[in-house]
């Protein structure tokens, strides 16, 4: 039993105000520094928004028109930030709208952090109005969740959700605060920001036998490969990484995810790997000694099929999640821990190379595909336009500046394969869960998380269609998003893989669009429309040019396909050009 | 090749986890075949008892799934020889019948059961051991009109263990100590070059 003093006690009362739940939620965010809020309000989370009045110098909140909109917004932000998203929604439909956008964030490591309201606790469990059980909807697509019922304990369950969420390999965290508890008067005793949960380790020790044992390793190999993703992005250890590379002479491909850590132009980066990645890298992951992965997670789109990957390479993984380690393939020499620290003590142990033999294997397998593919995609001499000669016109006026936010299908990986980036956090898309409908309010929130830059976000017909209702969003607050409509009139990617591999049986993916530029203009948002190649530069101009939002809709090829392509089943050897 | 493991896992005591961790497995079709939560050595410290068939590789990742988990300490996995373990089983019987064959009670003494009610009606025997011990009497009992049977989850011990209590005066440190030390990939020297 502590003991107080008479003195500690009156101290005590002295500093404690009476607030409310509600209040002590947004002084925890201020306390946090989170300056923008994506949010929908409702019955259960009524409190808060009502004390949100009071703080609405404080705390800038984007009233969406989805709760799904909400979150991928918070996951815009969040990666063009660095920082972590916050979203508000109510409870019942509010909250199981969030859902897609955890699932998001969950496997694309994206931190954030949800508050949603929940029905008065003595109602829990009674199915009252607008009653749904989103902790445990919620588990498994949260790195964390918890429900506060009594507002003493809001400080400290904000405090561990926003530590959760950023720290260690980062993730989704809700906390769901039932309505009683965000009125309740209490004790306020400061905030006191988390760094420490007994049970929770977000780094792993280093082990410096593995980081010797993995440079040893290295400095052997005859025909090293790296092969990166966004854990470089989120360690922000993007100068490391290059220090690495460089001194090693080591080519360096990229997953979707770890896209724009590194510098398209540099002569080390050798492209995409992956399903629709670039021929050298997937070839020739099967042809190198040492494959080094640096937060990556050797995701099936990565791989193709397990038992004809990297076989003949030992490999090195750097992680800083130790389940993944061994998960899907296993390593021979595991460096547990953020790749901000491993990095540095992996280049002061390896030896200064230059490999031109090798590297030059990679720079011939490019003049294949840009014989074979690229040229015909970048500079077609068909009538009508492809995605790549939209990707390559876009590039020669944001030199590679802007921010990307793409949605998902053949237009994602068109923009992956050739969107040009100067600096890292610019490519914010949805990688592991493939959410369609996350490439619009993305981007709105990703204007939000770095509002000096330029924000495009490339969408197709049909991921436009399902999260349309932002514009109503970008309306109302006047949000910056230039709107690159690629249509071909059909769900792209699903029509491509019925004409491979379902002879050619185009089951719904015919979609029917309507007149974007009159949507659009019913928002008062500006737009133009192009079918015409000679049109295409001067469309992208203006709507790069124009002061505020903007949608510009495309007509590309109705059955142009993405090459390459490692059909699934395959290995990444048997990756097609045609 | 799949064995039997059993997984030991040291928690914070929160509403929920045993969701969290059950959905580990069910999203991974593995079957649970004994689940026990219990408090462990230390104060204020869970202890989840889990029992599945499974490869060793299979659980090892499993196993860092789990300790993966925010309010997870740490999970250990074992075989069946790295463990003591024990299972308890209640067996209902009508009292006429036990009493009438004396043979009954000499099987009894024999496999450790003891009465815990006895009614005109009918006796509640309990036992603890091992499944073979347990189904064994299932079996003997079985044929003297065995009104109801039931059994516990396993309840385990590893025979190296040395408790929680050093592990956990580590995690309340704040500075990070190496948490998946026993379900990680260690790879000898003679692994690691050649």
């Amino acid at each position: 039993m502590q003991t107080q003093t008479i003195n500690e006690i009156s101290a005590a009362n002295q500093e404690s105000i009476e607030i409310s739940g509600s209040e002590a939620v947004l002084k925890a965010l201020v306390a946090e520094g989170v300056e923008t809020i994506f949010g929908y309000p409702g019955g259960a989370i009524m409190p808060i928004y009502d004390a949100l009045y009071d703080y609405r110098d404080q705390l800038e909140h984007i009233l969406v028109r989805h709760e799904q909109g909400g979150i991928h917004a918070g996951q815009g932000y969040a990666r063009s930030s660095g920082r972590t998203g916050v979203v508000f929604a109510t409870s019942g439909p509010g909250a199981t709208n969030l859902v897609t956008g955890l699932a998001d964030a969950m496997i694309d490591s994206t931190p954030l952090v949800c508050i949603t309201g929940q029905v008065f606790a003595h109602l829990l469990g009674t199915d009252a109005f607008q009653e749904t059980d989103v902790i445990n909807i919620t588990t498994p697509v949260t790195k964390w969740n918890h429900q506060v019922t009594d507002a003493n304990d809001i400080p400290e369950a904000l405090a561990k959700a926003f530590y959760i969420a950023k720290s260690g390999r980062p993730g989704p965290v809700l906390i769901d605060i039932t309505k009683n508890a965000q009125i309740q008067k209490f004790n306020y005793k400061g905030y006191k920001p988390c760094n420490h949960i007994r049970s929770y380790r977000p780094v792993p020790n280093i082990r410096t036998e593995y980081v010797k044992a993995a440079a040893e390793l290295i400095n052997q190999a005859e025909r090293p490969f790296v092969i990166f993703g966004q854990g470089v992005i989120l360690g922000k250890a993007e100068k490391e990484f290059k220090e690495f590379i460089e001194k090693g002479g080591i080519p360096a491909a990229w997953t979707v995810l770890g896209l724009s850590a590194l510098e398209t132009d540099h002569p080390l980066n050798v492209g995409m790997l992956g399903m629709h990645g670039n021929y050298g890298p997937n070839v020739l992951t099967n042809e190198c000694d040492v494959l080094i992965a640096i937060g990556m997670r050797f995701d099936d789109r990565v791989t193709g099929r397990l038992d004809r990957y990297a076989k003949q390479a030992r490999l090195i993984h750097l992680d800083i999640d130790p389940s993944e380690i061994d998960k899907n393939i296993k390593a021979e020499i595991p460096v547990w821990g953020d790749c901000k620290d491993t990095l540095p003590m992996l280049t002061s142990l390896i030896e200064r190379k230059v490999r031109t033999s090798w590297t030059d294997r990679f720079k011939a397998c490019m003049e294949k595909e840009v014989e074979e593919v690229i040229q015909a995609e970048l500079h077609p001499t068909s009538e009508v336009m492809t995605m790549g000669e939209v990707l390559h016109q876009l590039n020669l006026l944001t030199k590679g500046d802007a921010i990307i936010v793409t949605d998902v299908g053949q237009h994602q990986m068109v923009a992956c394969r050739y969107a040009k980036f100067n600096q890292s956090k610019s490519n914010i898309t949805s990688g592991g869960l493939g959410t369609m409908g996350f490439g619009l309010p993305a981007a709105i929130g990703a204007k939000y998380g770095a509002k000096d830059r330029t924000v495009v976000s490339i969408v197709g017909d049909g991921g436009i269609q399902m999260t349309i209702q932002e514009f109503g969003t970008i309306m109302q607050n006047n949000i910056n998003v230039k709107i690159l409509i690629l249509n071909n009139h059909f769900l792209g990617m699903v029509r491509q893989w019925q004409q491979l591999f379902h002879e050619k049986r185009y089951s719904f993916v015919d979609i029917a669009s309507p007149d974007y530029v009159t949507v659009a203009k019913g928002y008062r948002i500006e737009g133009n429309s192009i079918s015409k190649r000679e049109d295409l530069q001067q469309a992208l101009k203006t709507m790069l040019e124009y002061d505020g939002a903007y949608l510009l809709e495309v007509h590309v090829g109705k059955e142009n396909n993405v090459f390459p392509m490692v059909p699934q089943g395959c290995g990444v050897s048997e990756i097609r050009l045609k | 090749m799949k064995q039997e493991y059993t997984i030991t896992i040291y928690t914070e005591n929160q509403v929920g986890l045993l969701n969290r961790i059950a959905i580990l497995f069910s999203r991974r079709k593995i079957n649970i075949e004994s689940l026990n939560t219990s408090p462990s050595e230390v104060e204020g410290i869970h202890r989840f008892t889990i029992v599945i068939n499974e490869t060793e590789d299979n659980v090892r990742k499993i196993a860092r799934q789990i300790e993966k988990q925010v309010d997870v300490l740490k999970a250990y996995f074992n075989t069946n020889d790295e463990i003591i373990w024990q299972e308890l089983a209640l067996y209902k019987v009508p009292t006429d019948t036990i009493a009438e064959k004396a043979k009954v009670e000499r099987l009894l003494r024999a496999y450790g059961a003891r009465a815990v009610v006895i009614r005109k009606d009918y006796t509640i025997f309990e036992t603890t051991g091992q499944r073979e011990e347990t189904d064994t009497l299932l079996n003997v009992l079985g044929s003297f009109g065995l009104i109801e049977f039931v059994r516990s989850a396993r309840v385990a011990i590893i025979r190296e263990s040395k408790g929680f209590h050093e592990k956990l005066m580590e995690f309340e440190q704040g500075e990070p100590v190496q948490k998946s030390l026993d379900t990680e990939h260690i790879p000898t020297e003679e692994e690691l070059i050649d």
